[in-house]
């Protein structure tokens, strides 16, 4: 039996640099950086004291705040971004509709509603115990957008959430389609969100050394392979797509945005957060969405890089990549986004996916801005500082997690 | 604390703590069927008058709860005790 194929119908996004697909797509050809000093909380006693914030988010566009009250930041950026999905691919469910029962969700995140934990920890202790709130685990669980997602859009079936730090939204996505070409669902909802700008969570990352402390000049800060980066920007959005078996979709006479051909894992096995040297865990993945379409390397016209301006992950993906193309790797465009809208996390894989899509439908690669110094271990066409014009069939997008998950989605254009 | 200050004060936390709509409230409407305020709501409700009018509010008379108007009757004869 012929493999049902499974296609993006549906796009919306609340990330750094904007509030839409369309308005985000412009910033990343103007090379726009989304990244500034924090606002959302005072930073005064951190080492790092810039990030790339979602501007002016109002969740009463989307909801009530009788709802949207009861739901952690997170959630709410997915509620956002799913909202604009939905409408875009013309979606509406009643409640127990029938059809419903076919259309789900896989919503990934890296920590959750870890915004919620910090605010009621310190309730716990400045209170006591009987303080925290009730709505406290509900708004902190990992889940807590899949679940507001099914229920707030009536969607009946596969419902469930991948938690693979910065890899679990393109897991996330990977996983929507395996179940619609299981045959289980003709529609899912794929992506996920972060909302982690908090001082806990920028506490912890800058203990870890992760974090750049370029706080001089925050909007240069997010510098992927470039020679003087000095760790990732922390950003927060959400990314949400409508994935739909094609028959299904070309029988509503829904508009595809691409096909996903190909979705590939791996495992590192070596450690929590360093990066395998040499990059192999991270190749597998993507020979893995390779295979997975059956379709030969020199078919990539772009990759869209995990590449978050650590030393670390920036040398080993160049490796990793080499790997996988061989010479060809140096004529292969490969670029990060992530040195515009910071890195989302959980939320990073599906913005990415959401650019990859724009990539093969504009025809135009966004660039690697803040590239300015050569690093003679990260020797690839990074597409630096300027956009470029290239016609592409084929888009790779890499994301790779702490704890060792890779991921790799391969697009083709329709 | 008079009787019509406890309600205002009430209703404005109703509004302000759980995002109820002002207009609906009223002393006879009922929190679940009404206002459709699930159990994690009325704890919530119950902390911020707790809170709010520095009283407390044993669980077994929470429980008998059901309106508007059977708070403020609480929370007045937890004042005036």
């Amino acid at each position: 039996m012929e493999r049902r194929r499974v296609v993006v119908t549906g796009v919306g996004t609340v990330n750094p640099l904007a509030h839409n697909l369309t308005d985000t797509w412009d910033a990343l050809l103007e090379g726009r950086s989304g990244v500034a000093p924090v606002t959302l909380f005072d930073a005064s006693r951190l080492n790092t004291r810039f990030a790339a914030e979602v501007k002016d988010f109002d969740p009463d566009v989307y909801l009530p705040r009788k709802e949207s009250r009861r739901m952690d930041r997170s959630t709410l950026l997915f509620w956002g971004a799913t909202s604009q999905a939905m409408a875009d691919a013309g979606l509406a469910f009643e409640d127990g509709d029938p059809a419903a029962e076919r259309v789900g969700v896989v919503c990934g995140t890296g920590i959750g509603g870890i915004g919620t934990t910090q605010t009621q920890i310190e309730i716990l202790n400045e209170r006591g115990p009987d303080r925290i709130s009730p709505l406290a685990i509900p708004m902190i669980m990992s889940n807590q957008a899949a679940g507001a997602i099914s229920i707030g859009f009536h969607l009946a079936g596969p419902s469930t959430c991948t938690v693979t730090a910065c890899a679990a939204s393109a897991n996330a996505i990977g996983d929507a389609a395996e179940i619609i070409r299981r045959g289980v669902a003709d529609l899912m909802v794929g992506g996920g969100m972060e909302a982690s700008v908090t001082e806990f969570a920028m506490g912890g990352f800058s203990s870890m050394k992760a974090l750049s402390a370029r706080n001089d000049d925050p909007e240069a800060a997010s510098r992927p392979f470039d020679k003087d980066r000095d760790g990732f920007v922390l950003g927060e959005g959400a990314g949400s797509l409508i994935l739909e078996e094609y028959e299904h979709a070309r029988a509503r006479g829904a508009s595809v945005y691409a096909e996903l051909v190909g979705y590939g894992m791996s495992a590192d096995a070596y450690h929590i957060t360093l990066p395998r040297p040499g990059g192999g865990g991270a190749a597998r993945a993507m020979q893995g969405a390779l295979a997975d379409a059956g379709v030969a390397p020199d078919a990539v016209g772009y990759i869209n890089a995990h590449g978050t301006s650590t030393p670390a992950n920036d040398v080993t993906e160049t490796m990793a990549i080499k790997t996988v193309f061989g010479r060809a790797a140096y004529d292969i465009p490969v670029s990060s986004t992530k040195s515009m809208t910071g890195h989302m996390l959980g939320g990073g894989g599906a913005v990415e996916a959401l650019i990859s899509l724009q990539v093969l439908n504009e025809g135009i690669l966004p660039p690697t801005i803040n590239y300015a110094t050569p690093d003679p271990e990260c020797d690839l066409d990074y597409v630096p500082n300027e956009p470029r014009k290239a016609d592409v069939d084929y888009v790779l997008s890499n994301s790779f997690g702490f704890g060792g998950h890779n991921v790799s989605l391969l697009f083709k254009s329709i | 604390m008079d009787r019509s200050e406890i309600e205002a004060k009430l209703v404005d936390l109703l509004v302000d703590e759980l995002g109820l709509e002002r207009d609906n409230i009223t002393m006879d409407a009922r929190f679940e069927e009404d206002l459709d305020v699930d159990s994690l709501g009325v704890v919530e409700l119950l902390m911020a008058l707790e809170d709010n009018f520095d009283v407390k509010i044993p669980d077994e008379e929470a429980e008998k709860i059901t309106t508007v108007g059977e708070a403020a009757d609480l929370v007045s004869q937890k004042l005036n005790a």
